[in-house]
Order: C-alpha cells, then structure tokens, then sequence
C-alpha cells in the first residue's frame, strides 16, 4: 500500500470495481479499499440482472450464471399468476460472489491495487487541494494522500456524509429486505416469481429466483412503514412455511433498499458517489446492479480526466452527472413517479388487473403491458413504463 | 435508548442509512451505537428487517 493514489475508491462492488477498472485503463492510479475480507462476500442482493444490462458491458462468463431466466410470472394477492415470457431478451440471475470478485480482478489486471479489510475511518481535507484517508488496514492505522475520493460505499454512504452530501433516506422511501438462500425445493430453473399484495410483502414485493439445482434467492422488501408492525422476517418466515416447507435455509442476508429518487448531485469537490451510495437504483424493482456498473465506470473515466486535468472541483466533476443522466438518471426519475402510482392500488385492484391480462392472448402478455394496467389512470406514464422494462 | 441484540444482527446498515444524526456505526462484524448523539428517535428500530435493535418505550 502506497502513501499516495491519484483516486482512492471506498468499496469493492460493482460500482467500485468499474470505478477502479476504467479510471487505471486511462492511467490514473488508483487503490480500491474493500472493508470486510472479501471481494463479493457477504452478498446482499436478489442477483437477477437483464441480458442486455450486462452485456453492454462484458460477455457473461458462464461462472457468473446460475440460471437463464427466460419467463416471469407475477402472482396477484389472490393467488392467480400472470405469466409473462421474455420474448426479446433473457435475464439471468447470478453468483455474485465469483461475478464481484472477477470485476474486481479485471480491476486489478488494469493496475489498481485492492486492499481488503481495509476500514476507511474517517476523510480530512490536506492543504494539497487533496484529501488524507484515515483507514484501519489490517488493525493498523493508514493514511493515504489522495486527489479524487469515489464513494462506492454502499447506502448508508460514509464518504458521501463526511463530504457534507444529503445521503440519509427517506423512511417512505426505505424497503427493509431480507432474503434466504434455500435449498431442497422444486422450482423452475428458467422463471422468476413474484409475489405482489399487502399478505406477502406489503408496499413490495417478494421474490423467488432459482439458482439451479433445487436452490433460489426467496426474500422480500417491504416498506419500513409495514415492518414497523411486523418484521421483514416474519413475513419471509410464512411465506416460505406455506409455499416451500421443506426448503432448508442456507443463509440469511438482510439489508435497506432506498426506492427512492436517484441523488440529484451526488458529488463535491474531490467527491464523488456511484451506486447504491447515489441512490442510483431502480425505485420499482429494487435493482441496482446495472446503474452500480454504469456509474461506476462514468466515475472512472470522469476520475481520470479530472487527474489529467488537474481539475478536481465540483465544477469540472459535473461532466459525471450528465453522463448518469443522459443514462439512467432521467428514467429513475420517471420510474419513481410511476412507482408512486403503483404503490396506491389496493389488494382488489392488482387481483382485478390479474383477471384483465390473463384475459389477453398469451402472446400479448407482456412486463410492459402489466404496468400499463397498472398506471392506467396515468397513460403519460405508458411510454417510460415500456422503455422502463425493455432494459428490465 | 436504543438496545442491540449484536448476535442477530447481519451488519447490513439499513440502520444507519435512516439515521438522522448519523450516530450508528456498523463494521464488518460490529454495530455501535453513540448514546450521546441519539435522539431515540427509533427510525433504526422500523426499519431494521429482522429486529436487532428494540427500544425500552416498544416492549412496554
């Protein structure tokens, strides 16, 4: 471990990895700090990722895929599934902990230097136009002399409240998450499930997503307002006793999902946040993986410019924004409002909608088509909701 | 005040995303809370997915 990066990235996810492998790919040099002992372990997170989400970035290897999703079904709070085939593109859902430790190896292969276990304690402002990280690495105290600081760091974003942005999450805003990984069940590989209603996961969803073999992710997010009376985990605990009691449960990861709108400027001089720390996730589904990656590498490159230029200024680092933007931020925004639209129906209201698609040819049953159902009273919404599903 | 049952806990830091005066510090395997800075406001104890943190003012 150097005494001095031009970057310094807070965190070893997919967002900090992409941060580190496009900022060393244009020459900047660049250490990634990961806190716990592990690249990609413990993972928090449903791991499905659409095709195309993935492929604009690198060709899946086989070992980051558990299984190829080909069909969705949504059940309605009355039991009566929708289901929908993926016509144009397939999804996949993942291993998170080899996919996050390969990005962070192509990271690596560019020439940043990771460090695990490595606890970013505390940031202060040097007289060099820089910041001094204080770090615990390996229960010794470090300090690196940095230029740009990425806070790939998570939601509760330490990097991001240290540097004086609004990181903190509405509670209207919060999913509480939990999710097992079980095994000895019957499910088909190829289809993720959905459970929607106030009995399952109210202002949520609860989701089943194989992994082959007899296994899947089962978790559920639910609003924090309805986990105020009963615990995420009790509501995994009936689903998983009524549907699958015969699962074995294999771990247990929990976490906050912040469903709400991606930060506006989620940078400062010398700062910037990518990620989940940006509330850079999709407020319907809950997935971030993508916007993680993208932002990532747009903070990477932006990064690397801002140490060519020598300009490390808020000023010079909004060229990061308009890039997310341009990119997903926009979409974010508008899915958020149908996310408010979505979250008014009732119980009555998705079973009815149920009834109105099932009622179509299957071959019209699509994502897209059960949303706009869902958002009828606000056809303006129709248009985003499609383009909003085409790149799952 | 806040009260931690650390043997449940998964260090997930939903807790301390909701913080308002960001008195929560989650580790790899440690939370803590600063009793002096919490205002017991208890948005750490709704929100949190499998009931690590209780207050006094719940149980009653």
């Amino acid at each position: 471990m150097q005494n001095n990066y031009d970057i310094v990235i807070v965190g070893g996810g997919p967002g900090g990895s992409m941060a580190a492998l496009h900022a060393s790919k244009n020459g900047a040099n660049v250490c990634l700090l990961e806190k716990t002992r592990d690249i990609g372990y413990p993972v928090r997170c449903g791991e499905a990722m659409g095709e195309y989400a993935i492929k604009q970035f690198f060709d899946p290897k086989p070992t980051w895929i558990a299984a190829e999703i080909k069909r969705s079904r949504i059940i309605a709070p009355n039991g009566v599934p929708i289901d929908i085939p993926f016509n144009k593109e397939q999804a996949y859902v993942l291993n998170r902990r080899v996919f996050d430790y390969d990005l962070s190896l192509m990271a690596s292969k560019e020439g940043a230097n990771i460090f695990t276990k490595s606890y970013v304690k505390s940031i202060e402002r040097n007289a060099d136009n820089g910041y001094d990280v204080h770090l615990d690495y390996l229960g010794d105290h470090k300090v690196i002399k940095t230029k740009i600081i990425i806070g790939a760091d998570g939601i509760e974003s330490r990097v991001g409240r240290w540097a004086g942005i609004k990181t903190q999450v509405k509670m209207r805003d919060m999913e509480s998450c939990i999710q097992y990984s079980v095994g000895n069940i019957e499910v088909d590989t190829n289809r993720i499930d959905m459970y929607v209603g106030d009995n399952w996961a109210p202002g949520g969803y609860l989701w089943v997503f194989p992994k082959g073999d007899g296994t899947a992710n089962i978790g559920l997010g639910i609003g924090a307002k309805y986990n105020k009376k009963q615990s995420a985990k009790k509501y995994l605990d009936q689903f998983i006793e009524k549907k699958y009691p015969h699962a074995t449960i294999h771990t247990t990861m929990c976490g906050g999902v912040p469903c709400a709108k991606p930060m506006s400027n989620p940078i400062s001089d010398n700062i910037m946040l990518v990620g989940d720390a940006a509330h850079f996730i999709n407020p319907i589904t809950g997935g971030g993986i993508a916007a993680a990656m993208k932002s990532g590498m747009f903070a990477g490159q932006v990064a690397s410019e801002a140490i060519s230029a020598e300009d490390y200024s808020e000023n010079f680092l909004q060229r990061y924004i308009t890039l997310c933007k341009k990119d997903f931020t926009n979409r974010h925004e508008k899915i958020y409002k149908v996310k408010e639209t979505i979250q008014k129906l009732t119980d009555d209201e998705m079973n009815q909608m149920a009834l109105k698609i099932n009622k179509l040819p299957p071959h019209k049953i699509t994502l897209s088509r059960v949303f706009t159902t869902a958002i009828m009273k606000k056809p303006s919404l129709i248009i985003d909701v499609m383009k909003m599903f085409a790149g799952f | 005040m806040i009260k931690i049952k650390e043997y449940r806990c998964d260090f997930c830091t939903a807790c301390v995303t909701v913080c308002p005066p960001d008195c929560i510090e989650v580790r790899e395997a440690s939370i803590e809370i600063d009793h002096d800075t919490c205002i017991d406001c208890n948005l750490c104890v709704y929100v949190c997915p499998i009931e690590v943190l209780s207050t006094d003012a719940k149980q009653l």
